[in-house]
């Protein structure tokens, strides 16, 4: 944070360097000596699983960029080649693919805790705005990744998708030709979607660069919702505190992770994609990865083909302009009774239309897919500004201190 | 202190006269940006369809062995292309139908350039499935995706695509050769 660095280098080369480049001060006064508030729970783990994960995804990625050819006569055999003639390609390749989906389970973990202990509120709105940047990214990366196998969803994936962008009135048929490189999704696409899939990961790293600089200047969010007053009660240094904590989260995670990609490497991923892509055949039922569902069912739920890209993109969007949507001056669902049913309402919502997304547009799921989708912005438009002005709060601890002394109070006469 | 200077110097400082220096900035910056959209125009064209894709964006089809009632299906610009050599009564279907009652109305004699043979993109305009031939109420086409069923013209009769199926640009070259794109 700000105010000069607490930290004294130990031997004579590491003062050397500290005057010249005061790196080690800076990973000191980040990761080491950095005050973290002493209410944080397991949820707040998810910024340190997040970052493993993103590293994790380089290293295997840039293994596997090594074995792979991306060209549409190879591409699908080169996958093949990984996973059976390259030392541990198979391995590296599960980790890879089970990998995306790992990160986007803790990024919607780590996304509802924000939304629960209203990390997105002043003075957190860059912190929070570069976050729903990051997800952009995140999702760009992985549907392109996806198509790089070039199986039959791969290929109808990147058709569907790309193909939303003729939506757009006037120059939609012009931007989709650009994005393929050609009149179908074909060969240059494919060689486009490798480089941009390589290129994208850094610039997430770099975006996660910015969010954490934004963590550190305004200090975290914690369960009870207030601000760091005093250091000395109110805090912990991060190290050992949030390092601990973090890299017991961090493996209790990977156990998950291993599961996956150890026991049931396959069963995020869709069958048809081990058939090599066939412009001529369409697979019967074409859905995208489980991460993407709710916002497929949401394009789908529209019955224009343009207002269904609009919503869809907008169920993204509204999340860059939440701070200003949310009108409580209360930060934290704990002290906000009401906010806390609409959030389990929200994520239930959400989880319907995942599995909607993942269902034929037929019959009574369209209806349904319209009716969440609907609730989707009203929750966003509609509840989050009147809560704001109608609820009664609870009473707001007046330091994280405090918070702490009542929940152990409450805990001890809840013993007896 | 220096009021006196400024006063001698600029009779109207708040609208002060634009002076040699400012006419050079402006200069600069707008040759500077010409610079730099001249410079991103290749950076942005390289991703536009190439030479070799635009070589292949025409095909030409020998029609001649194409049996009455059949339909073959062609590769044109990575898409499938549906062309169907309609047999009388097929014909006779497309043409008596009520077009103002139509989805997507047009009648069809405006699909065709000759009534025996039917050419159209084999793409779903709903979400991009490919249709298969001779099925569905209709006789034409029927998609699996979401069931959308085609007349013998190619036509949205039923389901929830939007729009026909899109006729490309062709020519007969001789009665038996056709060449699309």
């Amino acid at each position: 944070m700000s105010g000069p660095s607490t930290y004294v280098p130990k031997n004579a080369a590491a003062r050397w360097l500290e005057q010249r480049l005061p790196i080690l001060g800076f990973a000191h006064d980040s990761f080491v000596a950095y005050p973290t508030p002493k209410n944080l729970n397991y949820w707040w783990t998810f910024g340190a699983i997040l970052s493993f994960m993103l590293v994790a995804q380089i290293v295997t990625g840039v293994v596997l960029a090594m074995h792979y050819t991306a060209n549409t006569n190879l591409a699908f055999n080169s996958v093949e080649h990984i996973m059976r003639d390259v030392n541990w390609g198979w391995m590296i390749r599960y980790l890879h693919a089970n990998g995306a989906s790992m990160f986007f389970l803790a990024v919607y973990i780590h996304i509802a805790r924000g939304l629960y202990y209203g990390s997105y509120k002043a003075p957190r709105e860059v912190l929070w705005i570069l976050g729903v940047v990051i997800f952009l990214l995140m999702m760009a990366t992985a549907f392109m990744g996806y198509v790089l196998p070039w199986g039959q969803m791969s290929f109808w994936g990147a058709t569907v998708i790309t193909n939303l962008f003729s939506a757009i009135p006037l120059v939609g048929d012009a931007i989709t030709t650009w994005l393929w490189g050609g009149y179908s999704v074909d060969n240059p696409t494919l060689n486009r979607f490798f480089s941009l899939h390589y290129l994208l990961p850094f610039m997430i790293a770099a975006v996660v660069g910015l969010h954490v600089w934004a963590l550190h200047v305004v200090g975290q969010n914690n369960p009870a919702g207030v601000d760091i007053k005093d250091v000395a009660k109110d805090s912990v240094p991060f190290t050992p505190h949030a390092t601990m904590k973090d890299a017991l989260g961090i493996s209790v995670f990977l156990m998950l992770f291993a599961w996956f990609a150890f026991f049931v490497p396959n069963y995020l991923g869709h069958s048809d994609n081990y058939i090599e892509a066939n412009p001529l055949v369409t697979p019967p039922h074409i859905v995208p990865e489980w991460y993407f569902l709710p916002f497929y069912a949401i394009l789908r739920a529209i019955p224009s083909k343009l207002g269904g890209v609009i919503f869809m993109f907008g169920s993204i969007a509204v999340l860059f302009v939440l701070p200003w949507l949310d009108t409580s001056r209360v930060r934290s669902a704990t002290y906000r009774p009401l906010y806390k049913i609409f959030f389990w309402l929200f994520i239930l919502c959400v989880i319907c239309l995942g599995w909607l997304g993942s269902q034929p547009p037929e019959g009574g799921a369209v209806l349904a897919a319209r009716i969440l989708t609907a609730y989707y912005f009203i929750h966003f438009l509609v509840i989050m500004p009147l809560l704001g002005l109608f609820e009664t709060t609870k009473p707001v601890p007046a330091s994280i201190a405090d918070a702490v002394l009542a929940k152990q109070a409450g805990q001890a006469g809840a013993a007896h | 202190m220096s009021n006196v200077a400024t006063t001698t110097t600029m009779p109207n400082s708040a609208h002060p006269e634009p002076t040699r220096r400012d006419m050079l900035y402006l200069a600069t910056g707008a040759v500077a940006a010409v610079g730099a959209g001249a410079l991103a125009w290749p950076f942005i064209a390289q991703m536009n369809p190439d030479a070799s894709t635009l070589a292949l964006s025409s095909t030409e089809v020998d029609i001649g062995a194409i049996p009455e009632g059949q339909i073959v299906t062609i590769k044109w610009r990575g898409k499938p292309v549906f062309i169907r050599h309609r047999t009388k009564k097929e014909i006779e279907e497309a043409v008596n139908v009520d077009v103002a009652k139509l989805p997507d109305p047009q009648p069809d004699s405006a699909r065709v350039k000759k009534p025996e043979w039917l050419v159209v993109i084999g793409v779903c305009t709903h979400l991009g499935c490919i249709p298969l031939g001779h099925q569905g109420p209709y006789d034409g086409w029927f998609c699996p995706c979401h069931g959308s069923a085609y007349d013998t013209s190619g036509r949205i009769r039923q389901g929830p695509a939007p729009r026909n199926l899109v006729v490309p640009d062709y020519a007969f070259l001789t009665p038996t050769k056709i060449k699309v794109g």
